[in-house]
């Protein structure tokens, strides 16, 4: 059985900062980032929907300490959003400086746009990654 | 299933830049281990070796057939064992099961890692290998990063102002120090204030370096045996292997509603528990997987010893602390006796293994009367292993 949204296709959608995630046709609820199986009844009917990358900002950390190769972009934020569909997506918080960013922030509204990691020694690709921008 | 008894134990020091290689800091934590169970090398029928990342420390895959054959356990079985962090406890289970089963009589476990020899970049990159390759590092996301995102999901989660957290979660590193310094085997030997982990250079908001354990080199290992293999060999105080649990998670997005619980490891509690007829409350110490401060509140509550969202006032009241509720991490935990991955779980087999023998009076660090003992290993998104010791065979 093939996955209905391999990564490849959520990451090329990814990169023209489309959401892409997967409706369950047995419980309705969606997944995001794909997986093969629903993440809420684990049915495995699915089928691929765009989603809006509205949500609420969870929790984030500004990254201090960076992977190889990674030091240009110290310092830079992770985040966690709970998407208006239901899911969590992982991405990195932009246009805010670091400096300025406290608990208050928890709950604010984002939106979501695409930012590719052109990957490195160990990766076998470029990697497009979600980014989240507070709605004024 | 036969009972299963841990019958010697061995562990090097755990250091920055050991100048040893990890199959020498393997062989030799090995054949104490051999030694101590008054047994040979050539008595041991197989091996079990938590190993992660050998290949990129040194070059070096499959450490445990080089060490094996370095210490004349000639032509056995010797396999590595990866669960990430996790992979010595992973190690001791697989190995609890082939002498549960009948098949073995004599086993060794252990587990080495050598991670300072990649430096803090590599070994941050390396260690990131651990979340998913595809949907979370893209963002940089590092293992302090995903304990930091825990972190205020905690604070939000149990209504705790951040700033009051902290200090709790300072505690943690201060209490590992102070029984780190009484290790003999610990990497860190420093006195810690709460003052001093709060000014410490941020590493992942809101983490600081000292909420952090180091990277480490070092190895560990045990001898476990059937009970009547154990008669036959030792007159020792027999520790038994009385409960096992191993459950695993995906990615951090794939566990949202759940979190800063870890579903992982309240699944494995429950097995281990399950398997014994214990409850938390007859835990009388316990290693727990304290990679950051956060880490041992959200562990010592998924095992059942706190309320959620209640660890921090537990270790402001002293109750993690010997002659409290439940001792925790008495070996200094991963933050200061440090943490080989692959040699974590046996470590920790180690400590508690001490204790339920009776054997830490020496360094000033006994549980007096430590009967039944947990371990407790986390690795990468979620795979958590638990373990539960007795000094009578449950």
């Amino acid at each position: 059985m093939d996955y209905k949204l391999p990564f490849k296709e959520y990451n090329k959608a990814l990169r023209k900062n489309k959401l892409l995630g997967l409706k369950c046709n047995d419980c309705g609820s969606i997944t995001c980032p794909p997986k093969m199986a629903c993440q809420e009844c684990q049915g495995l009917d699915l089928e691929i929907v765009e989603l809006t990358g509205q949500g609420k900002l969870l929790s984030f950390s500004t990254h201090y300490i960076a992977p190889l190769g990674r030091d240009n972009e110290i310092p830079y934020t992770v985040a966690l959003v709970e998407l208006d569909e239901g899911p969590w997506l992982l991405g990195n918080l932009i246009d805010i400086n670091p400096r300025k960013m406290d608990m208050g922030l928890i709950g604010q509204k984002v939106t979501t746009a695409g930012r590719v990691f052109p990957g490195d020694t160990y990766s076998d690709g470029p990697i497009a990654r979600p980014v989240f921008s507070l709605v004024e | 299933m036969r009972k299963v008894v841990i019958l010697g134990l061995g562990h090097t020091k755990f250091c920055f830049n050991s100048p040893k290689t990890g199959v020498e800091m393997l062989a030799e934590a090995s054949v104490e281990a051999i030694l101590d169970s008054n047994l040979n090398p050539r008595d041991i029928q197989s091996a079990y070796i938590g190993n992660v990342l050998g290949t990129f420390c040194e070059g070096q895959a499959t450490v445990s057939q080089f060490a094996c054959d370095d210490i004349g356990c000639l032509n056995i079985p010797a396999i590595r064992y990866e669960g990430a962090c996790a992979s010595g406890s992973i190690a001791v289970r697989e190995a609890f099961m082939w002498v549960a089963s009948g098949f073995y009589d004599v086993v060794l476990v252990g587990g080495v890692e050598k991670a300072t020899a990649m430096g803090t970049s590599l070994a941050t990159r390396t260690f990131c290998m651990g979340t998913d390759s595809k949907y979370e590092f893209g963002t940089g996301l590092t293992f302090p990063g995903f304990f930091a995102l825990l972190t205020r999901l905690y604070a939000t989660q149990y209504n705790l102002p951040l700033s009051r957290l902290k200090e709790q979660m300072a505690l943690v590193s201060v209490q590992s120090h102070k029984y780190g310094m009484k290790n003999p085997h610990g990497q860190i030997k420093q006195e810690i204030s709460v003052d001093e982990v709060l000014k410490s250079m941020p590493v992942c908001t809101p983490l600081n370096l000292h909420d952090c354990c180091p990277f480490s080199d070092g190895a560990a290992a045990a001898v476990l045996c059937s009970e009547e293999a154990a008669r036959k060999i030792s007159s020792k105080k027999p520790v038994y292997i009385s409960g096992i649990g191993l459950a695993t998670s995906g990615k951090m997005s794939s566990q949202y509603k759940y979190l800063p619980r870890l579903r992982a490891r309240e699944l494995a509690a429950q097995q281990s528990y399950q398997m014994t007829g214990f409850k938390p409350e007859d835990v009388d110490v316990c290693e727990l997987h304290d990679c950051f401060s956060i880490a041992s509140f959200i562990a010592a509550e998924g095992l059942g010893f706190f309320e959620p969202g209640k660890a921090g006032e537990a270790w402001e009241k002293g109750d993690a602390d010997i002659g409290g509720k439940i001792p925790i991490n008495i070996s200094g935990g991963l933050k200061a006796k440090g943490h080989p991955i692959g040699a974590t779980g046996v470590s920790q087999l180690y400590h508690i293994t001490k204790q339920l023998r009776g054997e830490m009076e020496e360094n000033g660090v006994q549980v007096d009367g430590a009967r039944v003992g947990m371990i407790d290993t986390l690795g990468g998104d979620g795979c958590i292993c638990n373990l539960i010791l007795t000094t009578d065979g449950i």
